[in-house]
C-alpha cells in the first residue's frame, strides 16, 4: 500500500493493562516516521480470549464494540501478532452473517502488525545508539504462522549495529502462553514455559524480545517466578530504546 | 471420576514421568528435523501439498461413489468388500472370517482402525492368537499398552525400556541393548510366526476406486509378510481412505513418507489387488477388505468439519505439537492423539466422551503449517471449543454439543463481555487497577505456580499518550 | 451385513458437503535424461544401503556365479524364467539352485528357512526416489523378493522412469492393476526404537540392483 498520513492504533487490552510503555514506544516509532498516530478512545479487545474458548457471542459482542472506533479508512496497527491476527482473520469468521460483517472484513484488510507495518509498509531504517548489548527474539506463533511476519523482527534488529542476535534451541517452538491454556492446562503450560526460559536462557542473552506482550508476560513471569533470567522487552520498546527517535 | 479429572491425572502422571518426556523430547527433535531436510524448496512443498489437499477433498466430495466404485472393482479382482457401522461390528466380521478359515493365529500388521476396534483383544478372548509384527507394535503388544504415537507407536520407549522388556518375555536370548540386535533379535522371533500363521491383517492407506488397489506404506516388510504369507488376508480401514484413481496416489505418496518420517520413499509401497489367481503359487487364497465408519460419516456436517477426513495419518501434527513433547500419547487417553485427535475424536465419539481434550492446545499453529493435506487443525479445534460450550452461534452439530458448558464459567464470560464490550466501563476499569495496583493478589491460580502475577502498570497507556500529545478520538 | 453398508452411504449421501471438487494439477514431468536417471537411482538407492552395480547386459549372470560364492551366498532361488535358465545353467558348486516352481504351502518351511538370496528380475526402475518396480507372477511368486535375506534384481537401464507418476501415465496403469505391484527402495529397516535406523528388520537384509546396459 502507499504510506498513509495518519494510522490507528491499537494497543491491545494487554498493553492497555499490563505494558503501556510497549504500547507508548510503538506509537513514537509511528511518530518519529512522520506518522499521524490516533489512539482510538473506543478501543477494549479484539475479542479473542474468549473466541479461543468457545464462547464466540461474548467474542462477537466485544470485537462488535471496536467497530465504531476504527471506522476511517486507515491502516490499523496493532503491536501484537496475536491481536492482529484476531482482527485480520478472525473477525471475518466470527462476523460472518452478521448484519456488520462487512465493517469487520473492512477492518480486517486494513490491519497490520506493527513491526509488519514498519517493515513493509514505511519501510523504516534505525539507527543505534544504545550499547553494544546480546538479545535474543522470541517469535510469537502468531507473528510467525498466523501472521507470517516473524522475519520483521530480524529485519528491524537487524539494522541495530550494537545488537547481536543470539538464537535459542527450538525458537518456533510455542512458549505455552495460549492465552487461557496457561489457565486451563496450567501445568502443561508450566512445563512448556520451563523449556523456554531454558533455552533462552542458554543463549546468554541480556534481553529477550518479542512482538506479543503475551509471551512476554509468561516468559517474563517465568523468569522472575525461577529466580531472574533475561529481561522480557516488546520489540516496540526496545526499538525506541536503542534508535532514540532517529527513525528515518 | 468424570473424563476431565481422568485426562487431568493422566496429565500429571506424563508431566511428572521425567524419562518419558525426555524420550519424547529426544525422538520428536530427530523426526522433526528429517522431515524438514526432505523439504528444501518452499515452493515445492506448498505445490505437494497443493496437490496431495485437492486428492482428499475431491476423494470426500465424491465418497459414496467412490465407495460404490472401489466395491465394484475390489469384487470383480476377487476382493470381499464387508461393510461395518462400528467396532463390534468389524470385529464380529474379521472373527466369522478367522472362523470359517478355520484360522486360529493371525499375524497383524500394523493399523490404527483395529485399535479404534479393539480387535487384538476382541480375537485374543475367542482363542485366537494374535502376534502384532510392526516392531513398535510388537514392543507395545509386549508391554500390553497402546500406541501412543500413530505412525511410531513405541515412541515412548527408550532402548532400555526396550531391552528388558524382550529380555523379560525371551530370556532364553541374552539381554542386550543394542538397537541393532534388539532389532534382530524381533526379526527371530517373528519369522516364525510369519511361515506358520494362518492368517494376515493389515490396515490400509489408500484404497484406489479405479482399480481396487489397497495401497500399504512401510520400512520393515512385516506388511508385505503379513498381506502375503498367510492363507487369508484381512484389510480394515476407514471409509474415508478410499481415493479415485491410481494417477492420485504418487502426491499422497510422496507427501506422506516425507511429512511422517522424513523419508523421500519407505522401502516397501505394496499395491494389492487380487488374490492368488490361477497358476500363481503364492499370496492368500482369500483376500477381504472391512469398510469401517464408527462416527466417520457424522463429520461430513459442513464443509468446514469435512476437512477434517482429508488426514492421511502422517503424524506430522503430532511430531510438531509442542504440548504432544510434553505429554506423550497415552495423556490424551483417545485412539488418536495430538492435534488430529484433538480434531477428529470429539467428533467421532462425542464431546461428552473425550472431557475437555480441545483444551491440550495453545493455538501455536505449528500442526497446521505441518499438515500435507492442510488441514486447518487449529481453525477445528477452536471449533469444537465453542461447539462444546455451546458457543457456536449457528449450526450445532457435533455429537456432545454443549455438554461442557458450566454456569459458572458461562457467567464469566458474560461479565467478560460486559466490561470489555462497554468503552467507558472498560476505561474505568482499566484506571482503577492501574490506581490499585498494589492490590493484585500475588497467587492467581495455575498462573503462579510457575510465573509471578503480572502487576498492572502505574498509568494508563491513554495517560502516558496524552503527556505526549498523542490524539485522543 | 448389508443394512450396514446401505445405512453407511446413505448417511454419506445425507452429508454430501456442497464443495465444488478441487483442481487438480499434477506435477510437472522432471526432464531427466538416462544419464541422470542413472545416477540418481543409484544414488537415492545407495542412500538407504542398496547396493547398485551396472554392467553390461549379458555380465550379470557371470557376476553372480562369482559375486554369491564369495559372499557365502549358496542357496539361490531363482524363478521360471529365463533368469532361472540362465542361471541354473552356469551354476556350479558351491552354488545349489533351487527354482519357485511349487505353492508355497508345500514347502514353506525351506523358504524361511534354506534360502540365502533370491534373484529375480524388476519390471521398471523410478529414479527420483531409488525404487524398483516389480510385478510378482507365476514365474517369479511375490515371496521371493521379500523372504530370503538376500534379494537380487536384474534391472534394465532402459527401464528407468524419472518417478512414479510418470510410470503410471505412460503404462496406464489405470487401465488394471496385477495381483500384487510393489516399489521397493532399499533392504528392509525399522526406526521403532529410539527413532534409530536399523537394517534387516522383517524383509531382505540386503539388496542388490544389476542395473544391466
Amino acid at each position: 500500500m502507499t504510506r498513509p498520513s495518519t494510522v490507528y492504533f491499537y494497543a491491545t487490552c494487554l498493553v492497555d493493562l499490563l505494558y503501556p510503555r510497549a504500547g507508548l514506544a510503538g506509537m513514537q516509532l509511528l511518530r518519529a516516521a512522520d506518522i499521524e498516530v490516533i489512539l482510538a478512545r473506543g478501543q477494549t479487545c479484539c475479542g479473542q480470549p474468549a473466541f479461543n474458548s468457545g464462547y464466540r457471542d461474548e467474542a462477537l459482542a466485544v470485537a462488535r464494540a471496536q467497530l465504531d472506533c476504527l471506522a476511517r479508512d486507515i491502516p490499523v496497527i496493532v503491536p501484537s501478532g496475536s491481536c492482529a491476527g484476531m482482527l485480520r482473520h478472525h473477525w471475518p469468521e466470527l462476523f460472518a452473517g452478521e448484519p456488520d460483517a462487512r465493517r469487520a472484513r473492512d477492518v480486517a484488510a486494513r490491519t497490520y502488525e506493527l513491526t509488519e507495518f514498519l517493515v513493509d509498509v514505511l519501510a523504516v531504517r534505525l539507527d543505534d545508539v544504545g550499547e553494544p548489548i546480546r538479545i535474543a527474539i522470541h517469535t510469537s506463533c502468531s507473528a510467525r504462522r498466523e501472521m507470517g511476519v516473524a522475519d520483521r523482527i530480524e529485519t528491524l534488529v537487524g539494522q541495530l549495529a550494537g545488537v547481536e542476535v543470539l538464537t535459542q534451541d527450538r525458537k518456533a517452538e510455542c512458549c505455552g502462553f495460549g492465552g487461557t491454556f496457561a489457565v486451563k492446562q496450567g501445568d502443561v503450560s508450566g512445563a512448556m514455559v520451563r523449556d523456554k526460559t531454558d533455552a533462552l536462557r542458554a543463549t546468554g542473552a541480556a534481553r529477550v524480545i518479542s512482538q506479543d506482550c503475551g509471551c512476554l508476560m509468561n516468559i517474563g513471569g517465568a523468569f522472575d517466578h525461577q529466580g531472574g533470567g533475561p529481561r522480557t522487552q516488546h520489540i516496540a520498546e526496545f526499538l525506541w530504546e536503542r534508535s532514540g527517535g532517529n527513525v528515518r | 471420576m468424570n473424563q476431565t479429572e481422568a485426562f487431568h491425572r493422566r496429565i500429571d502422571a506424563a508431566l511428572h514421568n521425567d524419562q518419558l518426556r525426555r524420550n519424547f523430547r529426544s525422538a520428536l527433535t530427530g523426526i522433526m528435523a528429517r522431515r524438514a531436510e526432505q523439504f528444501p524448496d518452499d515452493a515445492q512443498l506448498q505445490a505437494l501439498r497443493d496437490q496431495a489437499r485437492a486428492v482428499r477433498a475431491n476423494a470426500l466430495v465424491r465418497q459414496p461413489e467412490l465407495l460404490e466404485r472401489l466395491e465394484r472393482q475390489l469384487t470383480a479382482n476377487g476382493i470381499q468388500v464387508h461393510w461395518a457401522e462400528g467396532p463390534d461390528e468389524a470385529n464380529a466380521i474379521i472373527h466369522e472370517i478367522l472362523a470359517r478359515a478355520d484360522a486360529t493365529s493371525v499375524v497383524k500388521g500394523k493399523s490404527m482402525v483395529s485399535e479404534e476396534t479393539g480387535l487384538n483383544h476382541y480375537l485374543e478372548q475367542r482363542g485366537i492368537d494374535v502376534i502384532e509384527s510392526d516392531l513398535g507394535e510388537y514392543i507395545i503388544q509386549l508391554a500390553e499398552e497402546p500406541p501412543s504415537h500413530i505412525v511410531a507407536p513405541a515412541i515412548h520407549k527408550n532402548r532400555r525400556e526396550v531391552a528388558e522388556l524382550f529380555h523379560r518375555f525371551h530370556p532364553e536370548i541374552p539381554y542386550t541393548d543394542d538397537i541393532d540386535q534388539l532389532t534382530q533379535t524381533a526379526r527371530a522371533i517373528l519369522r516364525d510366526r510369519f511361515a506358520t500363521a494362518d492368517a494376515g491383517i493389515s490396515g490400509v492407506n489408500f484404497a484406489v476406486a479405479e482399480t481396487g488397489t489397497l495401497c500399504l506404506v512401510e520400512n520393515e516388510g512385516n506388511g508385505r509378510l503379513s498381506t502375503t504369507a498367510p492363507r487369508v488376508h484381512i484389510a480394515i480401514t476407514g471409509v474415508e481412505k478410499v481415493i479415485e484413481k491410481l494417477s492420485d496416489v504418487p502426491p499422497l505418496l510422496e507427501i506422506l513418507t516425507k511429512s511422517a518420517t522424513g523419508q523421500p520413499i519407505t522401502t516397501y509401497f505394496n499395491m494389492i489387488s487380487k488374490p492368488r489367481q490361477p497358476g500363481e503359487l503364492d499370496g492368500p487364497e482369500a483376500v477381504h477388505l472391512v469398510l469401517l465408519d464408527n462416527g466417520r460419516s457424522r463429520i461430513r456436517v459442513d464443509a468446514e468439519l469435512l476437512d477434517t477426513l482429508r488426514c492421511i495419518r502422517c503424524g506430522a501434527c503430532i511430531n510438531h505439537c509442542p504440548v504432544y513433547v510434553q505429554l506423550g500419547g497415552h495423556a490424551y487417553g483417545t485412539v488418536y492423539p495430538g492435534p488430529i485427535g484433538i480434531a477428529l475424536e470429539p467428533q467421532r465419539i462425542g464431546i461428552d466422551k473425550v472431557g475437555t481434550l480441545t483444551s491440550a492446545c495453545t493455538l501455536c499453529g505449528a500442526c497446521g503449517e505441518v499438515c500435507p493435506v492442510r488441514i486447518p487443525l487449529p481453525t477445528l479445534i477452536n471449533r469444537l471449543r465453542a461447539e462444546a460450550v455451546d458457543g457456536l452461534r449457528a449450526g450445532a452439530t457435533v455429537r456432545g454439543h454443549g455438554s461442557l458448558r458450566k454456569p459458572r464459567e458461562a457467567r464469566l464470560w458474560g461479565l467478560w463481555a460486559a466490561l470489555y464490550g462497554d468503552p467507558t466501563r472498560y476505561r474505568l476499569f482499566i484506571w482503577l487497577a492501574s490506581r490499585l495496583r498494589w492490590l493484585t493478589p500475588p497467587w492467581l491460580g495455575a498462573w503462579t505456580r510457575y510465573r509471578s502475577a503480572p502487576r498492572p502498570a502505574a498509568r494508563t497507556l491513554r495517560e502516558l499518550a496524552r503527556d505526549e500529545g498523542f490524539r485522543d478520538e | 451385513m448389508s443394512d450396514s453398508r446401505q445405512r453407511i452411504l446413505d448417511r454419506l449421501r445425507a452429508n454430501r458437503p456442497t464443495d465444488v471438487p478441487t483442481p487438480m494439477v499434477y506435477a510437472k514431468a522432471l526432464g531427466w535424461d538416462r544419464e541422470r536417471c542413472i545416477a540418481a537411482f543409484s544414488e537415492r538407492m545407495q542412500a538407504v544401503r542398496g547396493e547398485v552395480h551396472r554392467m553390461q547386459r549379458d555380465a550379470w549372470v557371470g557376476w553372480l556365479s562369482q559375486q554369491l560364492p564369495e559372499r557365502g551366498l549358496h542357496r539361490v532361488l531363482v524363478g521360471n524364467g529365463r533368469i532361472g535358465d540362465a542361471l541354473a545353467a552356469v551354476a556350479a558348486q558351491p552354488l545349489q539352485v533351487r527354482r519357485y516352481d511349487r505353492p508355497i504351502e508345500s514347502w514353506k518351511p525351506e523358504l524361511f528357512g534354506d534360502i540365502d538370496v533370491a534373484v529375480t528380475g524388476a519390471r521398471a526402475g523410478l529414479a527420483e526416489s531409488g525404487s524398483l518396480v516389480l510385478w510378482p507372477d507365476a514365474e517369479e511368486p511375490r515371496l521371493m523378493s521379500l523372504v530370503p535375506p538376500v534379494h537380487v534384481a536384474l534391472l534394465d537401464a532402459d527401464r528407468l522412469y524419472e518417478n512414479f507418476a510418470a510410470l503410471i501415465v505412460a503404462e496406464h496403469w489405470g487401465d488394471g492393476m496385477p495381483t500384487n505391484a510393489l516399489l521397493i527402495s532399499g533392504p528392509s529397516k525399522t526406526a521403532d526404537i529410539e527413532q534409530t535406523l536399523a537394517y534387516g528388520i522383517h524383509g531382505p537384509k540386503e539388496l542388490v540392483t544389476l542395473l544391466l546396459e
